[in-house]
């Protein structure tokens, strides 16, 4: 009996141990490909270079180019992400009737389950289009319409880790406030939303790190052509998109080629890394405690 | 204090918030509305049954949709186990040590890193490492690592409703510890873990990144019959359509989109609907 229950104890503690396995798996796959690519490429022209062209005749390797456009995608993502989303957990959190919220709280959430392959589509058949009738010398594939859709696909991301936090703040921090005869939107700004800023930071850095990584929305919408711009009407490129497109072409396994998706993805990997620990960061240091 | 002043300002913002959330339901409304009215006259027999072709009129989502279940089914086979039994341990038998922190900052890492680096990961170890191939397995596995954190966070909230009583009077009638998790804490948390689960699987199947850096093919002229075959998904046979310049295609990717739509909303639903009858059923 003794024997079997150490024995499935083991077996649990393994599948939780996977998890730590799939960490070791990514950094070392990262790090020893990118390790091989930076022997062949200079790591000062990787981040000095204003070309990203490993694909042509002439190659370049400047990493700032697909940067930039991973960077004005997720701008402007955030541009309509970060409002929207702490004006709605605000408005459903204290304005919004419960039968309203009921409502469209669950209606909201639904743009959360979307596949981002639909959001794409939707970007370049629907969106673009109509950002035609506006800028007329807008291009086919733009980093405007890819952020605007990323940024509604976000929305909820936003808004719900926001609601959480505002919800946690004590109900006499609130009455309080009403009992000196703030009105609703004081209340909300100036006593429930710095308590709770903590959580929406949170969520803040939540939904950079989201954009950043987001794929499928840029490569269909947003163009392949990398660049270093911040006009966001021309096509450009973001990190993720250049690993789709040297994906689905053939490249040779172990060719330089194969190896700067590697080194893409560990400059991503960082981004992303450094934005989730810091958001652990912000949770763990600045969490009021209230009691 | 000017007090008219505050209260418009309260007024206005009232509007602001109604208007901000109308606005994100309206563009819900625009996309599925533009989708429906783009695809749905392609939807038929032939669509649902045709392999892909260079004909837009004759081209069909039989592969791809196969090819999602294959990649559904084996992703639940492989994420779901390992899922429940990693919770299991670090909710029951978990020690507050350094490793148990370590593990738990480790799994709320994994869920925030972007899906297509775990497409790295599948295309480094299973796909060259191990030989696989661009395969179903493949593809499978990298799903499984990409939802496990997932499902390891919900089934522990699952777990961790289920209140200490329970546990206590299993262990005054003499049950091992596996015996209390087996007979006792388990079926409690079976609606919440299974909620999870489905909400999981609903997001991996509209997982496209990963599977394009995996290998998945974008032209897959017959129905997958094993593990080791090649495959394509609907996720990636709608990128494929959408990145063709002809209309007719625009058409056929709309068309897969409803199928698509209509699979992930009814994993949604059923994952409400079993969180609701839960909750309900279950007061302690």
């Amino acid at each position: 009996m003794k024997i079997k229950e150490k024995i499935i104890e083991m077996l649990l503690g393994f599948c939780a141990f996977i998890t730590v396995l799939t960490t070791f798996g990514i950094v070392y796959i990262l790090f020893s490909e990118s390790y091989r690519f930076f022997k062949e490429v200079s790591i000062v022209r990787f981040i000095t270079d204003k070309e990203w062209t490993p694909l042509f005749a002439d190659k370049q390797y400047g990493i700032m180019a697909l940067l930039s456009g991973t960077l004005l995608t997720s701008a402007i993502a955030m541009v309509v992400a970060l409002p929207l989303g702490i004006i709605i957990a605000v408005y459903l959190n204290e304005y919004a009737h419960k039968t309203v919220r009921n409502y469209l709280k669950p209606v909201l959430e639904i743009l959360a389950a979307i596949p981002t392959v639909v959001y794409g589509f939707f970007a370049l058949m629907v969106v673009t289009p109509f950002l035609k009738l506006l800028f007329p010398e807008i291009s086919g594939f733009n980093a405007l319409s890819a952020g605007l859709v990323m940024g509604v696909m976000i929305i909820p991301l936003v808004s719900s880790l926001s609601e959480d936090a505002l919800y946690a703040v004590p109900k006499s921090l609130r009455e309080a406030s009403y009992g000196m005869g703030a009105t609703k939107f004081q209340t909300s700004f100036r006593v429930l939303v710095p308590a709770a800023s903590s959580g929406i930071i949170v969520s803040f850095i939540l939904a950079i790190s989201r954009a950043v990584g987001e794929t499928m929305i840029v490569a269909i919408a947003a163009g392949q052509q990398p660049r270093l711009t911040a006009n966001p009407l021309v096509p450009i490129e973001t990190i993720t998109t250049y690993i789709v497109q040297v994906s689905s072409g053939d490249v040779v396994n172990g060719s330089v080629e194969y190896r700067t998706i590697f080194a893409a993805g560990i400059t991503l990997f960082i981004f992303t890394f450094l934005l989730n620990n810091v958001s652990h960061f912000v949770r763990k240091r600045f969490k009021q405690q209230y009691e | 204090m000017a007090n008219k002043r505050n209260r418009r300002i309260d007024k206005a913002f009232r509007i602001t918030g109604l208007l901000a959330t109308c606005f994100g339901v309206f563009v819900l409304i625009i996309l599925l509305g533009s989708i429906l009215i783009k695809g749905v006259t392609r939807l038929n027999f032939q669509f649902l049954s045709s392999l892909p072709s260079r004909f837009a009129a004759k081209a069909g989502i039989l592969s791809a949709l196969s090819g999602t279940l294959w990649i559904f089914g084996l992703t639940a086979l492989f994420a779901i186990p390992v899922g429940i039994g990693a919770a299991v341990y670090l909710e029951e038998y978990g020690k507050k040590n350094k490793l148990g922190g370590f593990i738990e900052i480790n799994i709320s890492n994994l869920a925030g890193v972007p899906s297509i680096i775990y497409g790295l990961l599948g295309l480094g170890i299973f796909v060259h490492a191990l030989k696989f191939g661009p395969v179903i397995l493949a593809g499978a596995l990298t799903l499984a690592l990409l939802i496990l954190p997932i499902i390891i966070v919900s089934t522990r909230e699952a777990l961790k409703a289920v209140p200490k009583t329970i546990r206590e009077a299993a262990y005054g009638l003499g049950a091992t510890k596996w015996q209390v998790i087996r007979t006792q804490v388990l079926p409690a948390s079976a609606g919440g873990i299974l909620t999870g689960m489905i909400l999981a699987l609903a997001r991996a199947i509209g997982e496209t990144a990963p599977l394009i850096v995996v290998g998945a093919l974008a032209y897959v002229p017959f129905v997958p019959k094993s593990p080791f075959d090649n495959f394509s998904v609907l996720p990636m046979q709608i990128f494929n359509w959408v990145s063709r310049p002809q209309k007719e295609f625009t058409v056929n990717a709309a068309a897969a989109i409803i199928v698509l739509l209509v699979i992930t909303f009814i994993l949604n639903g059923f994952a409400v609907f079993l969180r609701n009858k839960w909750q309900q059923k279950v007061k302690w």
